[in-house]
């Protein structure tokens, strides 16, 4: 028995969600008396990897194969897997990124195992293994009891703090062999905006809408978003406008982000908006109109004032 | 090409969620019923890609005979004829096995999902099917188009996007971009009548987990007001008592 994590990385470096992955796999196995495991896929350097110990992570194995540099989700769910079973373990943690939820599924196919997504919170420790995550797009939450002897639990970004347990830890390579047939899925090419933090796991997150009128009055709103070190999110009409890239798109249809705070721009906070961030920390508001629909919801700090 | 889109039932999206006393099931008294919004696209699309090469369009539904209404609707977009897997639907496991069952030996050269429910946002049944079918699959697609024998398509990433390529058969779950969902027009609603829709009783399906209870979110703090002149108290408020900053 012990429980694995599967440390995500972004260009060589491990991302924020796999610490939190990290130090909720060290809750859980220490509910279950038992270690907790990292597994990594891709070009990481051991000394990265080993920043893991500090948060409870006693051994971790490190797949860095050319053939497995670039993402694709089968070939990672089997490499999983077979980390999983040589370190008999019986719960798997990773983040709900994009990539986690596209191949936690496929994990735990492999391994008969009960699944929760989004999950934000930590197992019950009554047998029942209940997990807590978001359903019906924000406006409720499920809790659901993992009866399978195996586990895959991907944790929804921002919703478990970063505790540390500092141990050594070792940094092993791992060999598994992957059929070719995992491999059908070619990546042509990334195309990322460099330099930006990442919506769905940023702590401050710098929205705007349709009141700001058109995209060239944007100017602010990334320089608000440098100062704070937050990333930046529109409203579905402005990406549907074009003036934001459908990437900072956020709410039902869009990404889905918890941040501790959200700065709301001229958005009137649609139902369908605030899906995508009612589980916000803090939510701030700046608006001109103080009976803006967002006011109605659990809020915080609402601003009221005319941008221009 | 022979295509099949899954489509789940959801309640509309402006709806009003209630539980029933056992909290643990949703109380559809007077609920909107849709497809789900993603659906809607994926849908589009395979319509569009048929359309331009050839081929038909299946849309699946796991559901009562409850869901027969949203899947007439799919119909009435354009499908060519419908299936739904008597029965109600437990999870996402429950519904991907059931999904793997029908498809298995039905030559589908492309298999489209949502990227998730709005219900139960679980984006788990594209990658579920991938596996049991061992196929490939994408998720969160933003944009699909097929060439003989290869897909080229656009995955949704932290902060941008990856250009894939792919042989089919595959499986891909579509997001926003990927097509302009349709209205039916009065001859697609017409037509929807007749088109085969063909009941299948369900296969069994192990219990992995279970959801023992929904709850909604309790109420958070109070709004406060800020006056634009007041922009230092917004800032304290965030320091000292939000802790935001
Ligand atoms: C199926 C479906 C899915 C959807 N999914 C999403 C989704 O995922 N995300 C999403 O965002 N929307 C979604 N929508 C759309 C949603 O219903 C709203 O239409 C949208 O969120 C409104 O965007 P907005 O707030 O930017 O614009 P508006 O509603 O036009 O609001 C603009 C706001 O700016 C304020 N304002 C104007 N001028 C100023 C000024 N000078 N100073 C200060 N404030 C000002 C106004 O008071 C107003 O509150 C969806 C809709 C449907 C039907
Ligand atoms: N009951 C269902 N019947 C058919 N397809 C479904 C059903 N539930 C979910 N799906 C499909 O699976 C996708 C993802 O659902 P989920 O994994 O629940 O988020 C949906 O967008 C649908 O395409």
């Amino acid at each position: 028995m012990s429980v694995l994590i599967y440390a995500e990385n972004s260009k060589g470096k491990l991302k924020k969600s796999s610490f939190e992955a990290a130090s909720y796999a060290y809750s859980v196995a220490s509910m279950l008396n038992t270690d907790a495991y990292a597994i990594s896929i891709g070009e990481v350097s051991n000394e990265e990897l080993e920043k893991l110990a500090k948060y409870g992570i006693k051994k971790i194995l490190t797949v860095n194969t050319a053939q497995m540099h670039s993402f694709v989700n089968q070939a990672y769910a089997s490499v999983i897997a077979e980390a999983a079973k040589s370190l008999s373990s019986d719960v798997v943690v990773l983040s709900a990124t994009f990539s986690g939820k596209a191949l936690a599924p496929r994990l735990a196919v492999k391994l008969q195992a009960a699944y929760v997504d989004g999950a934000i919170s930590l197992p019950t420790n009554d047998g029942a293994f209940t997990v807590r995550k978001g359903a019906f797009s924000g406006k409720a939450f499920a809790d659901v009891s993992m009866s399978a002897a195996n586990k895959v639990i991907a944790l929804n970004p921002n919703s478990f703090p970063i505790a540390e347990n500092a141990q050594p830890a070792l940094v092993e390579a791992f060999a598994p062999a992957v059929k070719d047939t995992d491999f059908r899925t070619i990546v042509k090419e990334i195309i990322q905006a460099a330099d930006k933090v990442s919506l769905p796991e940023a702590e401050i997150v710098v929205s705007a809408g349709r009141g700001l009128k058109g995209p060239e009055n944007w100017g602010m709103i990334e320089e608000l978003a440098d100062l704070l070190g937050a990333a930046t999110a529109c409203s579905k009409p402005v990406s549907d406008a074009h003036w934001r890239p459908h990437s900072e798109h956020v709410g039902q249809t869009g990404i889905a982000v918890s941040p501790n705070l959200y700065i709301a721009i001229g958005i009137s906070g649609a139902i369908q908006h605030l899906a995508g961030v009612s589980s916000s920390k803090v939510i701030v508001v700046i608006n001109k109109d103080p009976e803006a629909p967002f006011s109605k919801p659990p809020i915080m700090v609402l601003l009221v004032m005319l941008l221009m | 090409m022979k295509v099949l889109v899954c489509i789940s039932n959801v309640p509309d999206t402006t709806t009003k969620i209630n539980f029933n006393d056992d909290k643990t099931s949703f109380n559809a008294t007077g609920v909107q019923f849709i497809i789900n919004p993603y659906d809607e696209i994926a849908l589009t699309r395979a319509l569009e890609l048929t359309e331009a090469q050839g081929g038909s369009v299946t849309v699946i539904n796991i559901g009562d005979p409850s869901t027969d209404a949203t899947i007439r609707k799919a119909l009435a977009i354009g499908a060519t004829d419908a299936v739904r897997i008597n029965s109600v639907p437990r999870d996402a496991f429950f519904v991907a096995t059931q999904i793997a069952a029908y498809a298995k030996d039905q030559g589908f050269d492309l298999i489209l999902t949502g990227r998730e429910s709005i219900d139960y946002n679980g984006a788990q049944v594209a990658s579920l099917l991938g596996e049991m079918l061992d196929l490939p699959n994408i998720s969160i697609v933003k944009s699909l188009q097929v060439d003989g024998g290869t897909a080229t398509l656009e995955r949704e990433i932290e902060g941008g996007k990856e250009v894939i390529s792919c042989p089919l058969p595959l499986i891909a779950s579509a997001s926003e971009g990927m097509a302009e969902p349709r209205i039916p027009n009065m001859r697609g609603i017409m037509s929807a009548r007749t088109k085969p829709l063909t009941v299948v009783e369900p296969v069994e399906v192990p219990n992995l987990q279970n959801i023992i209870k929904f709850e909604k979110p309790e109420a958070r703090g109070q709004v406060k007001l800020v006056n634009a002149d007041e922009v230092n108290k917004l800032v304290d408020l965030l320091h000292s008592e939000a802790k935001a900053i």
